[in-house]
C-alpha cells in the first residue's frame, strides 16, 4: 500500500509518501513527481517519515528525473527517511546523487541557502 | 528450517512475498536493516521474473524455497519462464541510468551488492536462481 499526498505553497511542493513503494505502484510515484515538475515548482521535497519500504522500482523513478531537475533548475530533496529505507539509497550510492536530509527544517534550510 | 511459497506472477503479490519473508526472517538474529536488505534482494529477483519472464501473467507461478541454516540462508527461486540469467546480466552504471532516464536496471545491482552468492541453473525446462546470504555473527 502506498499513499501519496502533495501540498504546495509559494516556497515548495512537498510530496509525502506513506507505506511501501514497489514495482506494483511506482507509477503513482512517477505521476506525483511529474505533476510537481509540471506545476512549475522549483523546490520539490519528498517527505519519507512514513515510508516503510522502497525497491529499485521506486529508486528508478527518482533517478529518471535527476536530469530534468538539473535542466529545469529544480532543487530536489528527500527528508525524513528511516535508517532502514535510507540504507537502500546508500547501498547503491544514490545518496551521492540525491540530497537526503534528516527533517523538513534541514530541507528548507538547504533551499534557502541555495 | 525450510519454508516455501508459491507466488502467482502479478506485481500486486510482491507485498505478500515481503510479508512471507519477514515472517521467515523474524527469528533470525540479524538487524532490521539486514532483514530489509534480504527481503529487497529476493523481491528484486522475483519482480524481474514476474515482469520480464512472465509478463505479469497471473496464471504463471514462481516457487520460492527458503532454507535457514545457522551460518547462512539460501533462497531458491524456481520458474519455468524465459530463462533470465542474473549472472550474465550486465548492470548499467549509475551515470548511464541517469543519462538515459532509465527506470530499470538498479534491481540486479542491489541483488549483487546484498547477496554473498548468486547461482543460476537451468534444468530441463526449469530455471533456478539460488541466492545465498551468509549470517556473520559479528
Amino acid at each position: 500500500m502506498l499513499e501519496i499526498t502533495q501540498t504546495k505553497d509559494e516556497a515548495c511542493t512537498i510530496i509525502t509518501l506513506k507505506g511501501e513503494v514497489d514495482a506494483s505502484n511506482s507509477v503513482e510515484l512517477d505521476a506525483a513527481i511529474q505533476e510537481a515538475v509540471k506545476s512549475g515548482s522549483k523546490n520539490i521535497l519528498v517527505e519519507g517519515n512514513a515510508l516503510e519500504y522502497i525497491s529499485s522500482a521506486g529508486l528508478g523513478v527518482f533517478m529518471s528525473y535527476l536530469e530534468d531537475f538539473q535542466e529545469s533548475n529544480i532543487s530536489f530533496i528527500i527528508f525524513g527517511l528511516s535508517e532502514k529505507v535510507g540504507n537502500v539509497f546508500h547501498i547503491l550510492g544514490l545518496d551521492q546523487l540525491i540530497t537526503l536530509v534528516g527533517n523538513k527544517e534541514e530541507a528548507l534550510a538547504r533551499i534557502y541557502e541555495a | 528450517m525450510r519454508h516455501e511459497l508459491n507466488l502467482s506472477c502479478e506485481k500486486s503479490r510482491l507485498a505478500d512475498l515481503r510479508l512471507f519473508l519477514s515472517k521467515v526472517l523474524e527469528p533470525v538474529g540479524i538487524s532490521e536493516i539486514a532483514k530489509n536488505q534480504i527481503i529487497l534482494a529476493v523481491e528484486e529477483v522475483c519482480a524481474n521474473l514476474i515482469i520480464h519472464s512472465h509478463e505479469c501473467n497471473p496464471k504463471d507461478c514462481i516457487h520460492l524455497k527458503v532454507m535457514v541454516h545457522e551460518q547462512k540462508i539460501i533462497f531458491e527461486i524456481a520458474d519455468s519462464g524465459l530463462a533470465f540469467n542474473l549472472l550474465e546480466y550486465q548492470s548499467p552504471a549509475l551515470s548511464e541510468v541517469v543519462r538515459k532516464k532509465k527506470k530499470g536496471g538498479l534491481g540486479i545491482l542491489l541483488v549483487r551488492k546484498i547477496m554473498d552468492k548468486i547461482e543460476f541453473e537451468n534444468r530441463e525446462d526449469k530455471n533456478i536462481c539460488r541466492l545465498v546470504k551468509r549470517l556473520n555473527s559479528k
